[in-house]
C-alpha cells in the first residue's frame, strides 16, 4: 500500500539524528514494548507479514509523527484487537475482562534462546521453475495494491537486471492478509541510480532490491 | 544533535506518560490472559542487551579478512558460514555479504520498514529506522554519508541495498592497511557497527590507538 511507510525518494525530513551513546532502549517502556511484541510473534496468531501490514495502515500523521515502538505499540494492539484476543473494553481497563481465546503456543523464559537460534526461515520448496534467470532484463510492474507489498513505489515501472536468483520465498502480499504463503521465486534486481531517479542524477548509483517474480515482467 | 531540546523533552515528557501507561496495560492485559510469560519478557530484553550485538559482525568481518577460506564460504553462503559462529536465527535467516573494493562502496537500508541482520549486529539503532534515513539513502548516499564524517572519492561507485524481503545484507568493509599479521580479535576492534551497514568505514590503526 502506498502508506507513509513507504519512504524511499520522499523529500523534507531533514537530516539525520545521530544520538550519543545509541542504547537500544531509551525508556523501560521501550523495553517491554519490544519484548511483548516477540512474544505475541511467537504465539502464532499471524506473522511478519501481517505485523507489517499492522505498521504501515497507521494514518500517515501517526506512523510519521510516532517513535519507533510507538509504531511497534499501536501495531501490537491493532493485531491484538483484529485476531479477538482482547477486546477494546479491556484495552481501556488493562485487564482481562473475556476468557483469553487460545494460542498456538506460549513462548516461556527457558524457550526464548532457541526460539531465537531458529528463527523464522522464509523459503520455501520449489514448486515450479523460475521465470528469470541472472541477467535478463526485466520492468517493475505499474501497481498500486491497496494491500501489503514489498515493491517500494520509487521502483514500480522501472528497467533492472536480474543479479540473484534467491530461492522460493514466501509472497508477503498475500500472506499478510490470510491468503496463505503462495511461496514465489525471488530476485535480487540491479536497477541503475538514473533509470530510477533521471539523468541527472549520481550516475555512480545503483540500487539492489529483492523482489519477487509477481513483481516483475521481462523487459 | 541538530535539534530544539527544550522542546524535544517537552514532547517526549509528555508522550512518555500515555504511552508508557498504553503499554503497560497492554502488558498487563496480555499476561492475565496468559498470552505472554513475564520471565520470557526479560529473557528477550536480557538477550539483545547483553548477548547479540555487533560484536558478533566483527568477528565475522575480521575473519573473513583472515582467512581467504572462510570468505570463500561467506560468498557461498553466508547463513551457513556466520552460523560456524553460532550466530543464527531471528533477523538473520537469509545471510549474504556485500564486499567493498577500492572501486565499490555498499550501503544497506530498509525503506519499507527496519530490516536489519539482527543476529550479527544486534537491534538497529533509531536513526536507520527513521524516515531521515529511510527515504535519502537511496536517493542520495553520498550525501548521507557526508553526515556520518565519510567522503568518498567521486569515482567511487556506490551500491545501495534495499532490503525488501527477508534477505540480510552484511557489508564487509575493506581492510585498512597497516595491520598486517594481526590477529582477528585485532581485527575485530576495527570492525564498526556502522562499517557493517556501510554508513561508516572500518577504523585506520592510528584511529583505534586514539580512541583507547
Amino acid at each position: 500500500m502506498n502508506g507513509a511507510q513507504d519512504l524511499g525518494g520522499q523529500m523534507g525530513f531533514g537530516p539525520i539524528e545521530l544520538e550519543d551513546k545509541e542504547p537500544n532502549f531509551h525508556a523501560k517502556w521501550e523495553e517491554r514494548a519490544f519484548a511483548i511484541t516477540l512474544a505475541m510473534g511467537g504465539t502464532g496468531s499471524w506473522n511478519i507479514d501481517t505485523s507489517r501490514h499492522a505498521r504501515e495502515t497507521l494514518p500517515p500523521p501517526i506512523y510519521l509523527t510516532s517513535s519507533y515502538y510507538e509504531i511497534w505499540t499501536w501495531g501490537l494492539e491493532k493485531l491484538c484487537l483484529d485476531k479477538e484476543l482482547i477486546t477494546e473494553g479491556e484495552l481501556k481497563t488493562g485487564h482481562m475482562e473475556e476468557p483469553a481465546k487460545p494460542v498456538k503456543q506460549v513462548l516461556t523464559a527457558d524457550k526464548v534462546a532457541a526460539a531465537l537460534a531458529k528463527g523464522g526461515p522464509a523459503d520455501r520448496p520449489e514448486q515450479q521453475p523460475a521465470r528469470f534467470k541472472v541477467g535478463d532484463r526485466i520492468r517493475t510492474k505499474r501497481m498500486h495494491p491497496e494491500g501489503h507489498t514489498r515493491l517500494p513505489r520509487y521502483a514500480r515501472d522501472t528497467v533492472g537486471v536480474i543479479e540473484a536468483v534467491h530461492g522460493v520465498h514466501v509472497f508477503p502480499d498475500t500472506n499478510a492478509h490470510g491468503r496463505g504463503e503462495q511461496p514465489t521465486w525471488l530476485y535480487g534486481v540491479l536497477f541503475k541510480g538514473t533509470d530510477i531517479w533521471g539523468p541527472d542524477s549520481d550516475p555512480r548509483l545503483s540500487l539492489r532490491i529483492d523482489l519477487w517474480e509477481p513483481y516483475l515482467d521481462l523487459a | 544533535m541538530a535539534h530544539d531540546h527544550d522542546h524535544d523533552h517537552d514532547r517526549d515528557h509528555s508522550e512518555l506518560s500515555e504511552i508508557e501507561l498504553r503499554v503497560r496495560a497492554l502488558e498487563t492485559l496480555l499476561t492475565e490472559k496468559g498470552y505472554v510469560d513475564p520471565p520470557a519478557l526479560d529473557e528477550l530484553i536480557e538477550t539483545y542487551e547483553t548477548k547479540i550485538g555487533p560484536k558478533n559482525g566483527a568477528q565475522v568481518v575480521a575473519r573473513a579478512w583472515s582467512d581467504p577460506a572462510y570468505l570463500e564460504r561467506l560468498r557461498a553462503d553466508a547463513t551457513a558460514a556466520i552460523a560456524e559462529f553460532g550466530f543464527t536465527g531471528r533477523q538473520g535467516e537469509h545471510m549474504v555479504v556485500v564486499e567493498n573494493t577500492p572501486n565499490t562502496h555498499n550501503m544497506v537500508v530498509c525503506t519499507l520498514c527496519s530490516c536489519y541482520p539482527w543476529t550479527v549486529l544486534g537491534l538497529p539503532p533509531v536513526w536507520y529506522k527513521s524516515a531521515p534515513y529511510r527515504s535519502r539513502a537511496v536517493r542520495d548516499p553520498r550525501g548521507v554519508l557526508l553526515e556520518f564524517g565519510v567522503s568518498l572519492p567521486e569515482d567511487k561507485e556506490i551500491h545501495v541495498w534495499d532490503s525488501t524481503a527477508e534477505i540480510r545484507y552484511l557489508v564487509i568493509p575493506e581492510r585498512p592497511s597497516g595491520t598486517d599479521g594481526w590477529s582477528e580479535e585485532q581485527l575485530a576492534e576495527l570492525v564498526t557497527r556502522d562499517s557493517m551497514i556501510g554508513t561508516g568505514l572500518a577504523l585506520q590503526p592510528s584511529e583505534l590507538e586514539a580512541a583507547q
